[in-house]
């Protein structure tokens, strides 16, 4: 028999098991470091990593892999966030990659999504993190469908589909020889509305540019782009004023804004279950390249 | 009206292409509108409606083609519930990826086509189902369109289907006519099959009551981590709930310790829960001081699990190279990994046929049998059929770190009792350190292993290598496996499980015999790699020289020299699993000696041997 009490519900379940994750990586592995990139899905992966080891502190430090085409608004959140909670951060950037000749821009102002691969994996390198915490969920994306909760990376960070463990029940098998590391994904099984149901519900707050707000944006193929140093009008295009919100945070010149009217998060909510299109694809620019580009970027070892 | 949480369902789906059962999932996405459009626009052909199976394959490789090949998760959701779905491939060949899907579902949905009926696919997956524990099956009977809603038609599959479903004693297996293509019986209930007054698929998903059944008696709290404040030094010890209920003041035991104490503080992660139920994660502080580690566990005072040295269980294996009696693996199971090895393999259900072959050699990729694992240390393990976190476990091979095989417990058994506390034994250095003892008996301790066929030569070498050490004043010893049969592991007989522990017990010997400045002289056949490299590693971490000599003979050349008449005896039949007859033999395959018999002399091997120990 079992008591409405007894009963657990979806968010409660998708918590429990994401804290189980956590827990299980820090008990099994060395380094483990968590990726933060001031987006809903890692602000939603450090309440959950928080509440694992609450009231301790944090076992492991935050790393956020900069390509300095951000949102000065997810900057400022980023640092009063981490620094109110007392956590170590520590800031890869591409910008430094780019100048050391680990990666070379196509041309200044191009999107740094790609470039970013090899700084995340540099600094995993430099401090020997042997696990990467990341906020990917499996309903992002069809190459994301088949991931691992632990996806294991050889010693150049590659991920290949073929050869992903098996990973029978909730026995997490987190074995691996030195120089390699695992990402391991405790919102794998979360969708887009539960990730906002959890923001709700543990009432987080957000970097500002989730809501409503005027901006000015350039429409170019179909998506919004804010105009910044690297985005301006070219010819035949114009910049509006418009009341937009965003998604994603991302680089800020692929990542596009949608038109919106909420302004807070039953607003937002209400709008995403309405909508027909999925967040990458609505606003990100980078995955319309091919039918498989996000299985080729995770390969060579994108988040 | 009481207000229901939204809830989580989870479920596998089984089927071949040829079922429609990627057509079946489209469906369901398409109908609740869990599609979006843009992912809906990918799979569109021009012109026409979505091709629906096209939507749930995920990598290049099986869209190209056009199979399924590994696990994909899916997600839908209605105003009541939210769904993830395993969609898992069909065909023998990924019953691996199969297990895997099921493992983690309430509810299975089996695809038969409504022209073919039941057959060995089905079969399959509703044995896999079934062993997983999974006590909801729905048989969809896919494609009536093609048969025009045939009554009959409908009414001989169910027949078949319930058939199979009382033979697996599934409690609660329901038939459903459907077509995945046009969407009767899938969302919602069609009137092309007036015959049937049974709920639509995903009425049933809505309905079926998968939380009535979690067992609320028996506490199981695995420990999976330790913490400490800072300020106090309290102890808080986290995990996640696998049975029963736990809140502040309920006595509980912490095994294999067997301590009673209380629960003094709980933290559900939810501040209105004052309770926890199986599932969640939490952290319990203990009013007192106990020393409680990962892989301990907290359960009620009555009907603990046994302190399991012994496990029978059904493996599903997972990978290419066989599982035979003798090896040993690690074995995770709830928070705790400890060392196992295969003492016997007892039957072996063939993936293609489904037929059953008793005492097989060995289990290969995709097998599911049933063998005997004996475990270095205890398990808390019970059987899987009374509680699915309790009763699964898998098998890591240790040198690739792969996960291996995946086992469900049917009895858990406590073997030789010995007192527990075993992990607060220390090594106790000697007051005299290796250095000042070796310099003193101006010798350097080692070990040699002699590896090799039956009637190879090793023994006839080693006695040789020991011969020539002693007379150069050198302490030596030639560690005969036949003389520690006769007393250290005069316990042990021939099973493969008692070899692996045979060839164990030689090499902690031998390391003593190193480690006192003798160089131990093996001569045992050792046919496993994987022993042989334990016994290397063992040796590695004392750091002590360990020399691996392989007497390479040919086994025509072997069994030529017979010298005690075995191999004659193995070929009669007489005795079983002899290597080089009827058990395999694996050759190392970073010897630092290889000796080849035919070609190198006895005393010229020697040489070699002890040019290895001056290095």
């Amino acid at each position: 028999m079992s008591s409405p009490a007894h009963r657990v519900s979806q968010l409660r379940a998708l918590e429990a098991e994401a804290v189980f994750v956590v827990r299980e990586v820090v008990a099994e592995l060395s380094r483990p470091v968590l990726l933060f990139s001031g987006g809903k899905d890692s602000i939603a992966l450090l309440r959950v990593a928080e509440k694992a080891f609450a009231p301790l502190p944090l076992p492991f430090p935050i790393l956020h892999v900069d390509t300095g085409h951000n949102f000065p608004e997810v900057i400022e959140f980023r640092d009063r966030r981490i620094r109110e909670a007392g956590h170590r951060l520590i800031v890869a950037t591409v910008q430094r990659s780019i100048d050391t000749g680990r990666v070379a821009e196509d041309r200044p102002g191009a999107s740094r999504n790609r470039l970013q691969t090899v700084t995340l994996l540099d600094a995993l390198e430099a401090y020997g993190f042997d696990a990467a915490f990341g906020g990917a969920r499996r309903d992002e994306e069809r190459a994301r469908a088949k991931e691992r909760v632990f996806s294991f990376r050889d010693e150049f960070g590659h991920w290949e589909p073929r050869a992903q463990r098996v990973e029978p029940w909730t026995l997490y098998n987190a074995r691996i020889r030195r120089g390699e590391h695992i990402r391991v994904f405790p919102l794998s099984n979360w969708t887009e509305l539960d990730v906002w149901r959890y923001i709700e519900t543990e009432r987080l707050e957000l970097p500002s540019i989730y809501f409503a707000h005027p901006r000015r944006v350039i429409e170019r193929d179909g998506i919004l782009l804010a105009e910044s140093d690297w985005i301006t009008a070219r010819d035949g295009e114009r910049v509006e004023e418009a009341v937009v919100r965003y998604r994603t945070v991302g680089d800020l010149t692929v990542t596009g804004a949608v038109r919106s009217r909420a302004g807070d998060i039953p607003g937002v909510m209400r709008e995403i279950a309405a909508s027909r299109v999925s967040e990458r694809g609505e606003t990100r620019a980078d995955d319309r390249v091919s039918d498989a580009a996000m299985e080729d970027r995770k390969r060579e070892g994108y988040f | 009206m009481s207000v229901r949480k939204r809830e989580l369902l989870r479920l596998a789906t089984a089927g071949s292409v040829d079922d429609g059962k990627s057509t079946l999932i489209g469906r369901l996405l398409v109908d609740t509108r869990s599609l979006l459009a843009d992912h809906l626009e990918d799979v569109t052909r021009n012109g026409g409606g979505p091709d629906l199976a096209a939507i749930t394959d995920g990598l290049r490789a099986e869209r190209e083609q056009g199979i399924t090949i590994d696990v994909a998760y899916r997600f839908f959701a209605t105003a009541r519930r939210s769904f993830i779905l395993a969609d898992t491939p069909g065909h023998e060949r990924y019953t691996r990826n199969m297990f895997t899907g099921a493992s983690t579902s309430d509810v299975a949905v089996v695809l038969v086509d409504a022209r073919t009926g039941v057959v060995t696919q089905t079969r399959r997956h509703a044995q896999i189902s079934s062993l997983l524990g999974i006590r909801h099956i729905v048989v969809c009977v896919n494609k009536m369109d093609l048969v025009d809603w045939d009554e009959a038609r409908f009414g001989a599959v169910e027949r078949q289907a319930r058939e199979l479903g009382e033979r697996l004693e599934i409690r609660d297996l329901v038939v459903i006519p459907i077509s995945a293509l046009y969407g009767d019986n899938v969302a919602t209930r069609s009137p092309a099959a007036p015959f049937y007054d049974g709920p639509s698929l995903l009425e049933y998903l809505e309905e079926v009551d998968i939380q009535a059944e979690r067992d609320l008696e028996r506490l199981r709290l695995p420990i999976q981590w330790v913490g400490r404040a800072h300020d106090d030094g309290a102890r808080l010890y986290a995990g996640r709930v696998a049975a029963g209920t736990i809140r502040v003041g309920d006595p509980v035991t912490l095994l294999p310790a067997g301590a009673a104490t209380t629960v003094s503080a709980l933290d559900t992660l939810d501040p209105d829960a004052a309770e926890a139920v199986p599932g969640l994660s939490v952290t319990v502080q203990v009013a007192d001081q106990l020393d409680v580690g990962r892989g301990d566990m907290l359960v009620s005072a009555h009907d603990p699990p046994p302190a399991a040295r012994e496990l029978d269980c059904t493996i599903c294996w997972m990978t290419e190279e066989p599982l035979r009696p003798g090896r040993r693996y690690a074995l995770k199971h709830t928070t705790r990994t400890v060392r196992a090895t295969v003492q016997a393999i007892h039957e072996r259900t063939s993936s293609e046929t489904l037929e059953k072959e008793l005492d097989p050699a060995a289990l290969e990729l995709n097998d599911i049998g049933t063998a005997t694992l004996r475990t270095s240390s205890v398990v808390l393990a019970e059987p899987y059929a009374r509680n699915r976190v309790m009763g699964a476990f898998i098998l890591i091979d240790e040198h690739s770190n792969d996960t291996v095989g995946a086992g469900i417990v049917t009895r858990a058994r406590v073997v030789h009792p010995k007192p527990e506390g075993r992990r607060d034994v220390t090594w106790h250095p000697s007051a005299l350190d290796r250095k000042e003892r070796w310099a003193a008996l101006r010798q350097r301790g080692a070990t040699v292993l002699l590896t090799g066929l039956p009637a190879s030569g090793k023994s006839t070498i080693a006695a040789a290598l020991e011969r020539r050490l002693v007379d150069a004043g050198q302490s030596a010893y030639l560690l005969d496996g036949d003389n520690i049969r006769l007393g250290l592991s005069d316990d042990l007989g021939f099973s493969p499980g008692d070899r692996a522990e045979h060839i164990r017990r030689v090499g902690q010997v031998a390391r003593l015999f190193a480690d006192s400045g003798a160089v131990a002289v093996l001569s045992l056949i050792s046919p496993h790699a994987a022993d042989r490299d334990d016994m290397r590693r063992a040796h590695q971490e004392a750091d002590l020289p360990f020399i691996e000599v392989y007497v390479d003979t040919p086994v025509q050349e072997c069994e030529r020299r017979d010298p005690k008449g075995l191999y004659a005896r193995a070929r009669a039949g007489e005795i079983k699993s002899f290597t080089g007859v009827d058990a395999p033999y694996e050759p190392p395959s970073c010897a630092e000696v290889h000796v080849r018999t035919a070609q190198t002399g006895i005393e010229e091997a020697v040489d070699e041997i002890l040019r290895q120990l001056r290095r």
